[in-house]
């Protein structure tokens, strides 16, 4: 029987000729992410294992964005943490505030995840790297500790759906629409365990910060990974972020798949989910008037060139008529922005524009919200509290569709 | 592995961002974390919460962020054994690893708020006492068993270093 493209990546990685769905393998890992919330956990387990050395100084990452600018006494305490160990362990990616970016921008961009490599992180949004073809998943700190030391991880080889996609996308609408219209339609536990495959001729059209934003969600419909196969615009861009030579994965022709659905692009809409889950969607046409209190645009799904862009499209010569935060991803992200005019546009807009932090996503900092608000954010979950007082309200969209909503001062289309 | 404790029950989907909201993630201590643990959707927990009780879930419980946190927010908090029809994977590798029991069993929904359950994890066997039923969960692979049996991935590891060194 044959493999899909993530069991094909998982079996190398284990050493085995195959792997089946079910089993249970002891995997090397090619890097190990953690940040400033999950790092210190992980370096306290890492601790009382007892050895002196990381697995391998050059494939861990240790990415302070979530709470820094450190946002309080305490948050500094454990950046801290995290910033010692880096220089006892001598870890060669780390990356201090004012070269960092959000980890799951960054890592791509400095070309520390190439196709075919198999990631695990103490984030759940690891699963990003899909985009380029890795094998790359959310772990926890624990298993972040046992990476550091052993430089394997295990794993319960998933089995796969497969998103067959077609057609083209329509204007103003982006790979942030894609993943909301799918888990719209599977649900927060529709990929439960799996593996999202996504194939077919649809995907050429997609753009690489596309496809990030894609892969990046799979978590938010309960997969282990969500996995495009590596074309010519994957391996453009692993050439231009000076990624190492990689080894291409294909799925079998015979591989099985729990499931296959087919996605027309043409046919999805600029889409916004509701509040408190991300399969609570509704395309904007059908959202009705919800009037808003903020907007934020960043993140790591969707800080990124391409999304700027697209918020800075419908942003120019506007005023927004709520408070508006724009963080662009990563350092080289703001620098391009800069030297594109975005930042001017925004700024010229009466939006705010922030050095890179994962800050308002998770209620860290950087525009928590108080009882009663509404926010239109390009981020990627709406949970209860997510981004501030368990009585405000996060409601998804794309770059695009926040941007409109920041000018209309209700949720609208662009 | 034995248990006995009151039900406190809850829906589906219950994220992590509920059970420990990222606003208390600056810190990882256990008891501190503890005393925030559910407060977003049940602000009475950590005083109600007695020390043995048994937590259930619904569909997809601990879906969302990896935060550790979220099961050492519970373990800390002194229950003793999560159960759900469903869990998310993250969450659910992170309590085997961090040595919290958990139990996957869709019959649990029959189970309610008070009841008290006797759970075996070696046979995946668990007891309603009050209703006078009996629900059945898949017992552990033997990898996780062993996992388990070191409480938790830390010590799993530790004694296959130490077991390499001999």
């Amino acid at each position: 029987m044959g493999m899909t493209m993530t069991q094909k990546i998982l079996a190398s990685h284990a050493g085995l000729p195959s792997v089946v769905s079910g089993q249970l393998i002891e995997a090397k890992t090619d890097m190990v992410l953690g940040n400033d919330i999950t790092a210190p956990v992980a370096i306290r387990e890492f601790l009382k294992i007892g050895i002196s050395d990381v697995f391998d100084k050059a494939k861990i990452a240790l990415v302070p964005d979530h709470f820094t600018p450190n946002k309080d006494i305490k948050s500094a305490e454990q950046a801290k943490v995290m910033r010692e160990f880096a220089r006892e362990k001598g870890i060669i990616n780390y990356f201090e505030v004012g070269e960092m970016g959000i980890e799951h921008a960054l890592l791509p961009e400095k070309g520390l995840v190439v196709p075919g490599e198999l990631v695990i992180g103490a984030d759940s949004h690891t699963c990003t790297y899909g985009a380029l073809g890795a094998f790359s998943t959310g772990v926890g700190s624990t298993d972040m500790a046992g990476a550091m030391a052993t430089g394997t991880v295990w794993l319960k080889v998933p089995e796969a759906m497969r998103f067959q996609l077609t057609g083209t996308l329509r204007p103003w609408v982006s790979g942030k629409d894609v993943i909301l219209y799918i888990i719209g339609k599977i649900g927060v536990d529709g990929a439960l365990y799996r593996s999202m495959e996504f194939v077919g001729e649809g995907v050429a059209s997609l753009s690489m910060d596309d496809r990030f934003t894609i892969a990046n969600m799979a978590i938010e419909a309960g997969a282990k990974n969500g996995i495009f196969p590596v074309d010519d615009k994957t391996r453009a861009y692993v050439k231009e972020h000076g990624g190492r030579s990689f080894v291409e994965f294909t799925a079998d022709d015979d591989a099985e798949y729990a499931e296959t659905i087919e996605i027309d692009l043409s046919e999805i809409e600029p889409t916004v989910a509701f509040p408190h889950l991300p399969e609570n969607t509704k395309t904007v046409r059908e959202a009705g008037d919800v009037p808003i209190d903020q907007v934020v645009i960043g993140s790591c799904t969707n800080g990124r060139i391409g999304d700027l862009r697209a918020a800075a499209k419908v942003l120019e010569g506007k005023k927004v008529k709520v408070r508006t935060i724009i963080i662009p991803a990563t350092q080289k992200i703001y620098l391009d922005a800069m030297a594109e005019g975005l930042i001017k546009i925004f700024i010229d807009a009466g939006a705010a524009v922030s050095t890179p932090t994962c800050g308002p996503c998770l209620g860290g900092h950087m525009g928590i919200l108080a009882a009663g608000e509404r926010c239109v954010a390009t981020t990627n979950r709406n949970f209860v509290g997510r981004m501030g007082h368990p009585e405000s309200e996060v409601y998804l969209a794309s770059p695009a569709v926040a941007a409109a909503s920041a000018v209309a001062g209700k949720i609208a289309q662009p | 592995m034995k248990f006995e404790g009151k039900v406190i029950k809850y829906g589906d989907n219950v994220d992590t961002d509920v059970i420990i909201p990222a606003r208390y993630l600056n810190t990882s201590d256990e008891k501190e974390l503890a005393k925030h643990c559910m407060e977003d959707i049940d602000k009475d927990f950590a005083g109600k919460v007695a020390p043995g009780d048994i937590m259930l879930g619904g569909k997809n419980f601990g879906c969302g962020s990896s935060r550790e946190h979220a099961p050492i927010a519970i373990k800390a908090s002194g229950i003793s054994c999560v159960i759900a029809e469903s869990f998310a994977r993250i969450f659910y590798r992170n309590a085997i690893n961090i040595g919290l029991p958990i139990l996957e069993c869709p019959e649990i929904k029959k189970a309610e708020d008070g009841d008290i359950l006797s759970v075996d994890l070696d046979s995946g066997s668990i007891r309603n006492i009050t209703k006078h039923e009996e629900y059945f969960s898949a017992p552990f692979p033997p990898f996780m068993q062993g996992i388990m049996q070191k409480n938790g991935l830390i010590g799993y590891i530790k004694s296959g270093l130490e077991a390499k060194n001999e």
